[in-house]
């Protein structure tokens, strides 16, 4: 994925367990000590509406914003990044996104997000 | 699914510091332990405490921890903003204006405890220590301290959550499981073994009811919501029985949508589908269970057809989920703090019981585990009471009428018969209150307009929380600050494992629950507190009450855990470990499940299930509902607070600023309700209000709104009183109303109307100087 040899990392999401339950965000407002309305990885929600008689649609997505960093220095440390040690819903991974991919199959509703980690062109 | 295994081989653990219970981390002092309340939880998680100077900077989940393998909810995540709020208190305080107007004077814990000796030597001389009430809130890190000092201590046999009536919490699912199986089951997430997902016996649950909670924000009951999460990521299939759709609902295979308070109908519907249409394990029942044909005849009344009329839900789901649940092996069910708030309490629980023993999941693996807590140490609402002076005991206020309250299976004293004694003298007066970790008024309180006035009646209440609350400025006259879990050296061992807190910060000069115990104890009653400081006293219960064969400090010193081997083995029944005669079989009278459970019969209460009509609905009630047309369900969770604590806390408000009453769009335009308007929610007994937000998981004819919110913001004195009767959905239950037996309350299924609060019209008078200055709600004043 990466044009050179430098390795990308991102943070896979399997959103379909994802029970939006703040862990995350506030996580890493603690980890980047950020003031009232600012996030590092902010929840969207999606629903709840009714799909038909037996189904419904009540989605959480986490989405990091430019003030992640992926937990740079707690990576360097050998820890996870805040939010995915935290994510009480498992829904979380981090890694090489080459090795994430691998564990998108079709079965669950998957997301693969990565930010900004060197410059582009 | 989450690879369990793929995430203890990833963990770094010398980056977790493995092995270590206390370490440096540049500038930070880390010290690996586990949290339990204040601020409140019923469970305890690893937790990495950072201080730095003698300050809790930062908490982490400690991701070597098999209890929650690292993961934090956000009340965890955020307690530095609770443990180092300057709203805390941090001296004892005496009152020095009249009780209401928030007037206090510091004095030293000399003086505090002085004074409390003094008072509790007069009142025990003159009027007997039964006239001292012992008060404590929900289940968490006082749960056996508080019940030793008030019974050992104070010696006073009465103990109770006091305004809280109809023991609408827990005790009845322990009390009707205990009567059915002679122990307490709890769905198996294989939270008792310390190789949890891992282990090789263990298996998840091919099918999970959840009933009548939301567990992945509730946690109740030493369950941690999310396991759930992770069995649903490892096949788990779920069914919902909720009239709120919840995130597990939306996931659910069948979410039966059923109207407020008729769940034991439902219970009964599904014995009907699984019991006629031959679904049950026979083998297991045969061996193991009693009383089968009698709960037969019954169900055989309960047709699905009926059922769905009842709990208005389509017959064809009710069909479909009890062969769901019986066809899956194993199953098991996650039930509720709704079970006791519905007057159908005691038959709901045992036909509940029903449903998992006939379908053979009891103590298999994926089941419904039973458990005791770790190392015996079991006891906590009786712990102490073997030191009431002789007489006490039967000076116990509860019910004359038969029922469980009267037996001595309900370790607490009745808070209806003690209201009564509060407000009439009868049957004898009661003079002082001790009341730690409860914010009554804000949050268990029903009727709280009447539990206001009767608390004013009280001659002397001291009063022990790390905040100043709307309860202490009413009534309080000696007010202790107590420690947070930081500043605290606690042990808890609801269920498994058994787990220590370690103290690590001390703010100004707040004591922790254990340390105002024995400090106080000692002075009051030295025999029974011969404990030199907290430790001992954690050390009595978890050693010699119960049997954990070290000390604190090695308990601290492995990481603050230790897992217990009777949890982890599957059918103990089969093992002659669970009677005392060492036979197979249960601990009841017939050895066996009783499906018909004979101390029920012993209590006075029909021990064959049914269905019983709330006392305020369409059906019983249809006058009634023709101008209070909405069924008002209360006490669902939110993700920031744990009942009535952190809303000082602004990233918390910042999440959740207002109260909130969700309702179904429909019914908003209905009654020109626009997202976002203040709503005022009503019944004869009186109003309240909060904000409305629509909300289509609801029923049209079915309102949703929340408990236990009080306004630290606001000014403290009365009439303003941080406005605790202003959102406040106790001003509309009623104290003393409950099932039979004397246990459930009906305040999940309440009949109400609501209209938008209007500006200079209907807003001049609000609930809380309606009940601090102007008597009451004996007529809402608009």
């Amino acid at each position: 994925m990466s044009q050179n040899n430098e390795k990308t990392y991102g943070i896979l999401i399997n959103y379909e367990y994802c029970t939006g339950c703040h862990s995350c965000e506030i996580a890493c407002k603690k980890e980047l000590n950020l003031p009232e309305g600012q996030f590092g990885i902010k929840l969207t929600e999606i629903g709840p509406w009714q799909i038909n008689e037996d189904k419904w649609e009540w989605t959480y997505m986490p989405v990091m914003t430019n003030l992640c960093d992926m937990c740079s220095d707690r990576v360097a440390e050998g820890k996870l990044p805040s939010c995915v040690q935290h994510c009480q819903a498992w829904c979380m991974y981090y890694g090489e996104v080459d090795e994430l991919a691998k564990k998108i199959d079709g079965k669950s509703r998957m997301a693969l997000l990565v930010t900004k980690q060197r410059d582009g062109n | 699914m989450a690879d369990y295994k793929e995430f203890l081989n990833n963990i770094n653990r010398e980056a977790y510091h493995e092995g270590e219970w206390q370490w440096q981390e540049g500038e930070y002092t880390v010290t690996r332990t586990y949290h339990y309340s204040p601020p409140g939880c019923h469970n305890s998680c690893g937790v990495l405490l950072y201080t730095k100077d003698g300050k809790l900077e930062k908490v982490e989940g400690d991701p070597l921890d098999p209890h929650s393998n690292g993961k934090l909810c956000i009340r965890c995540l955020n307690m530095p903003e609770a443990v180092n709020h300057p709203d805390r208190l941090k001296y004892p305080l005496k009152r020095v204006g009249k009780r209401g107007e928030n007037k206090w004077e510091r004095i030293s814990w000399d003086e505090a405890y002085d004074t409390i000796e003094k008072k509790v030597k007069e009142i025990k001389k003159e009027y007997g220590s039964e006239s001292i009430v012992g008060i404590h809130g929900t289940g968490r890190n006082i749960n056996y301290q508080l019940p030793y000092f008030y019974q050992a201590g104070l010696e006073t046999p009465n103990v109770a959550v006091m305004f809280f009536t109809g023991f609408a919490c827990y005790l009845p699912r322990v009390v009707g499981s205990f009567a059915a199986m002679g122990e307490f089951v709890i769905v198996d997430a294989s939270q008792a073994h310390e190789d949890r997902y891992m282990n090789e016996d263990w298996k998840p649950p091919a099918c999970i009811i959840v009933w009548g909670n939301d567990p992945v924000k509730s946690n109740g009951d030493g369950f941690l919501g999310h396991w759930l999460v992770q069995c649903m990521q490892m096949g788990s299939k779920l069914i919902v029985i909720d009239p709120r759709l919840t995130w597990l609902a939306a996931r659910a295979d069948y979410w039966l949508q059923v109207r407020p308070g008729t769940d034991a109908a439902m219970a009964l519907g599904m014995l009907n589908v699984i019991i006629g249409e031959d679904l049950y394990d026979h083998d297991f029942v045969d061996k193991w269970c009693f009383g089968l044909d009698a709960l037969s005849q019954r169900v055989a009344e309960y047709p699905a057809e009926k059922v769905a009329e009842i709990c208005d839900v389509p017959a064809e789901k009710i069909r479909g989920a009890a062969r769901l649940f019986a066809k899956s092996k194993p199953s098991a069910v996650q039930w509720g703090l709704a079970f006791e708030q519905q007057i159908s309490c005691m038959p709901l629980t045992s036909a509940t019981i029903s449903l998992f023993a006939i379908t053979g999941n009891v103590d298999v693996p994926g089941g419904m585990l039973m458990v005791r807590a770790a190392f015996d140490t079991q006891r906590m609402y009786n712990y102490g009471e073997e030191f009431l002076p002789e007489g006490k005991m039967a000076k116990k206020l509860n019910s004359d009428a038969k029922g469980i309250a009267e037996s001595s299976i309900v370790p607490h004293a009745s808070s209806d018969v003690i209201l009564h004694a509060i407000e009439t003298g009868e049957p004898y007066p009661i003079k002082m209150a001790w009341i730690q970790s409860s914010n009554s008024l804000a949050c268990p309180a029903m009727d709280a307009p009447r539990a206001y006035e009767a608390l004013k009646k009280i001659d002397f209440i001291v009063y022990a929380d790390p905040y100043m609350t709307p309860t202490a400025v009413a009534a309080a006259d000696i007010v202790l600050p107590v420690a947070m879990s930081c500043e605290r050296n606690s042990a808890r061992s609801w269920w498994t494992p058994l787990r220590s807190m370690t103290k690590v910060t001390q703010y100004y000069e707040a004591k922790s629950d254990e340390e105002i115990i024995v400090d106080m104890g000692r002075r009051l009653n030295p025999k029974a507190f011969p404990f030199k400081n907290d430790v001992e006293f954690i050390e009595a219960y978890i050693k010699n009450d119960g049997n954990y064969p070290g000390t604190f400090e090695e308990l601290r010193n492995k990481g603050g855990h230790e897992y217990w081997e009777w949890d982890t083995i599957y059918r103990k029944y089969e093992k002659g470990m669970l009677r005392e005669d060492g036979n197979q079989g249960f601990a009841t009278p017939t050895g066996r499940i009783e499906l018909t459970p004979n101390a029920y019969g012993f209590w006075g209460l029909d021990p064959l299930p049914y269905h019983i009509e709330p006392p305020e609905s369409p059906v019983s009630t249809p006058e009634m509902f023709k101008e209070y047309p909405l069924i008002m369900t209360t006490g669902g969770r939110s993700w920031e607070f744990f009942h009535s604590e952190h809303r000082q806390l602004k990233t918390m408000r910042e999440l959740h600023p207002d109260p909130l009453m969700m309702l179904n769009p429909e019914t908003a335009a209905k009654y020109d309700i626009k997202e976002g308007d203040w709503v005022w929610i009503e019944s004869p007994k009186g109003r309240f209000k909060q904000k409305a937000t629509f909300f289509p998981g609801l029923k049209p004819y079915v309102i949703h709104t929340e408990h236990a919110w009080w306004f630290p913001e606001k000014e403290a004195a009365e009439p303003s009183l941080f406005g605790v009767f202003d959102s406040n959905p106790n001003n509309l239950t009623p104290a003393g109303v409950v099932g039979k037996g004397g246990i459930g309350s009906p305040i999940k299924s309440m009949l109400v109307k609501i209209y938008k609060v209007e500006e200079g019209v209907n807003d001049q008078v609000m609930p809380t100087m309606q009940v601090t200055r102007m008597g009451g709600f004996k007529n809402v004043t608009k």
